[in-house]
């Protein structure tokens, strides 16, 4: 019962954001998007002449500055005339949004008016695309090396390491979460950015603290479980690298949402890929002196390899 | 407690070879892993960690008796951030180049563990001398065992040390791969077990003779 309600709500909510990436500014241009770092793509609603295609000025320039135009390099339409590629001159920043303005567009001898589009990437697409890129693009453990303390200390067996990964994931979501409301509405409006590594610190162990306090209230059996690894989590790097992070690349709160999320998952994966590792490397036969930490430095390496299978990997 | 020369250089010792935070207690590994791509970077963030430590240390033993047992960890984190601020700016400020190679680690020294745990195990118990003597040890211990990876890592990927040209070719180049850092890592520690399983048998079989 409940269930389909949840889907059902969830369909509506996919359709509303599929609606926003649809929309632009003139009802004649259709879509516009980014291709490679050089070329914007315009989508036309009707066929537009190939005399106007090529003698148009299109002006060119990021949202922040619009007093820098960028070049245009050469101009292709489409064999149907309704899609329009652009290739700039020089390579673009395309995490900016870019405005364009499209002069009197004719389509079969008739004026369409003139165009503003604005060209972004997808809202909802950069934020999967930062998910999936802090899970396993730019995976925490092994592609970015942080957290690796309570990496090799928890990884023994894969129950702990699943208990671990758990409540890491929920108490990073909690903590950069609230780091984010501090940072944009204390640290920024007041400009004491520099203190932020006293705030972070102080509020992840303050979250790591009512984590502890509330589950013990609240559930008592799940506190057995996961009360152990509560105390660990201050000291892994990564519960404060990505509130840093966060607050560097300046993200929304959705964005830094994902982000927490995305590593909270990266995290849990690292740990239980490393802990079925392990359970069988305690069972084969090694030479006496790569026991224990050695041998676990170098299967993270060899697993650090394989995760540059992913690097230069990106999704919008 | 601690009143001759002896004893402070036992302390001092202690953090380089026993305790050695990188080799021997395998905390703070992340900076070992990640920026050990060559000496400079090594030597850098062991300066880092050792003003850190030694700051942090004069802090908490000079206020020892007014901190109620019940919060010491969170006084320590705090005085540890802190003092991490003041490095990380005064990075920033003088050597915006090397602070930059470094990059977020500088700011992570904050949940390095050993430097709490030294608060906690030492400065909260000792003088103020003895303190700042274990604090430098433990700081030179991290720096050499930074150096040391960041050393092979350099020698054996690019054939220099420092910038300089030893070698005159390049061996691996494998080793300026960033994900070399754990292989560097493991072997090493894998040759320091080997040689202390060697000492030891050593050991017995000359008591074993004797």
């Amino acid at each position: 019962m409940t269930k389909s309600t949840l889907i059902r709500w969830f369909i509506c909510f996919c359709i509303l954001l599929g609606c926003t990436a649809c929309k632009t500014e003139h009802r004649f241009v259709k879509r516009t998007e980014f291709k490679k770092t050089n070329i914007i793509v315009l989508c036309f609603a009707g066929p537009v002449d190939e005399s106007w295609a090529n003698s148009a000025a299109f002006r060119i320039n990021e949202k922040q500055d619009p007093d820098i135009l960028l070049k245009v390099d050469r101009v292709e339409l489409s064999k149907d005339r309704r899609t329009l590629t652009i290739f700039m001159k020089d390579p673009l920043n395309t995490s900016n949004p870019h405005q364009m303005v499209l002069p009197d567009i004719m389509s079969e001898g008739k004026s369409q008016g003139t165009a503003v589009v604005s060209v972004k990437k997808l809202y909802w697409g950069n934020l999967i695309s930062i998910l999936i890129g802090a899970m396993f693009i730019y995976n925490y453990v092994f592609v970015k090396y942080l957290g690796l303390c309570v990496y090799l200390g928890v990884t023994q067996k894969k129950s702990t390491a699943i208990g671990m990964g758990f409540t890491f994931t929920i108490v990073i979501i909690f903590s950069t979460s609230i780091s984010w409301f501090l940072y944009q509405y204390i640290l920024k409006p007041y400009q004491i950015e520099f203190l932020q590594i006293i705030v972070f610190i102080g509020l992840v162990s303050l979250t790591v603290q009512a984590v502890d306090t509330i589950l013990r209230k609240v559930n008592p059996i799940l506190f057995k479980e996961f009360g152990v690894y509560l105390v660990l989590i201050i000291s892994s790097c990564l519960i404060l690298a990505v509130p840093l992070i966060m607050a560097a690349q300046n993200y929304d709160f959705f964005e830094s949402l994902m982000l927490s999320t995305g590593a909270g998952l990266g995290f849990f994966i690292a740990l239980f890929l490393m802990a079925c590792v392990r359970e069988r490397i305690d069972l084969s036969p090694i030479p006496e002196s790569y026991r224990g930490m050695p041998i676990a430095f170098i299967v993270s390496g060899l697993f650090a390899l394989s995760f540059m299978g992913f690097s230069g990997m990106s999704i919008y | 407690m601690i009143e001759n020369n002896k004893s402070y250089s036992n302390i001092f010792l202690n953090g380089i070879l026993n305790d050695n935070p990188i080799f021997r207690l395998a905390l703070s590994m992340c900076p070992a892993v990640g920026i050990s791509t060559n000496v400079m970077n090594g030597l850098l963030m062991g300066i880092a960690v050792l003003f850190v430590q030694f700051c942090s240390s004069l802090t908490i033993t000079l206020v020892k008796d007014f901190i109620h047992p019940r919060i010491r960890i969170p006084t320590y984190t705090l005085t540890i951030a802190t003092w991490v601020t003041v490095t990380d700016l005064v990075l920033a400020a003088f050597f915006p180049v090397a602070y930059k190679s470094l990059g977020i680690f500088v700011r992570l020294i904050v949940v390095f563990c050993f430097i709490t745990m030294r608060l906690d195990v030492f400065a909260r118990k000792n003088p103020v001398f003895p303190s700042l003597v274990d604090a430098l040890g433990m700081g030179f211990g991290f720096m050499l065992g930074m150096m040391a990876i960041g050393g092979v890592r350099e020698l054996m990927g690019m054939g220099t040390l420092l910038g300089y040209d030893v070698l005159g070719f390049r061996p691996l180049l494998f080793f300026v791969l960033p994900c070399s850092g754990f292989f560097v890592v493991g072997f090493m520690m894998a040759i320091f077990n080997y040689t202390e399983i060697v000492y030891n048998r050593r050991k017995r079989e000359m008591r074993s003779v004797a």
